[in-house]
């Protein structure tokens, strides 16, 4: 059996793994923030909005956006496989494409803030 | 010609054993994910204005964002436990001759989330 060389795929493992970590790092936090903080009145609505807002906040939430979504797109699509759902894991280009497409609107939403 | 050969292996073969669903937990973790990232994009494009940004805040207050956000959590700990873990078998650290010890390498990522998180928390509580 023939099969050719997987160039992308070292990509998408580095991706995998960088938001892997991040999210490791800094997701409980973030629930916690929206979860817990805001809910309970730890948190205003205008303070919630000025760090959304805030230049760096929303460089840092799109960078989160984009490690996390291609993390989820690596990891999930190889679970689908895993379940017994080869046909739809092996499309990669759905997942890889659906947090590209994801990424691209958070990235879109902090331009024209 | 040549064909593929699989072995047939039944779709519930990871609610067969505790390791195997302990696997399977922690690679749909990445759902819980995705789901935070579709917070996250949708607190950007409401942050736009104030009106769309309220309807995101009374959201995070009601009683099933509060459940979901409790889901997520759990989930997002697993991750970061599992994932803490995995960290001394994909950083393997040598000293001289002697390799660091793999509880060093976890226990070291396992500060490092603390003070992140303590950070954080500090920073925008």
């Amino acid at each position: 059996m023939k099969s050719k060389p997987d160039r992308p795929a070292p990509l998408f493992w580095l991706l995998f793994a960088g938001g892997g970590t991040a999210s490791a790092m800094i997701l409980p936090a973030l629930v916690f923030i929206t979860g817990i903080a805001v809910p309970a009145g730890w948190l205003s609505q205008n303070d919630l909005l000025a760090l959304v807002r805030n230049p760096i906040g929303r460089v840092v939430l799109v960078g989160l956006v984009f490690l996390f979504l291609f993390h989820w797109a690596h990891r999930f699509r190889y679970a689908l496989v895993d379940l017994g759902l080869r046909g739809l894991g092996s499309q990669g280009w759905l997942f890889y494409g659906a947090a590209a497409v994801g990424t691209l609107l958070a990235g879109l939403a902090a331009v024209r803030m | 010609m040549t064909t593929e050969l699989t072995r047939p292996l039944p779709r519930s073969w990871w609610l067969q054993k505790s390791p195997y669903f302990q696997f399977m937990i922690r690679e749909l973790t990445s759902l819980a994910v995705l789901a935070y990232s579709s917070l996250i994009v949708w607190a950007l494009w409401s942050a736009n204005d104030k009106g769309p940004f309220s309807t995101f805040f009374d959201f995070l207050e009601t009683p099933l964002s509060v459940w979901l956000h409790m889901l997520v959590l759990v989930a997002a700990l697993y991750h970061t436990g599992s994932w803490i873990a995995l960290t001394p078998k994909v950083m393997v650290l040598w000293q001289d001759d002697e390799q660091v010890d793999p509880d060093l390498i976890a226990g070291a990522n396992g500060i490092l989330f603390l003070a992140i998180t303590g950070v954080l928390l500090w920073l925008v509580l």
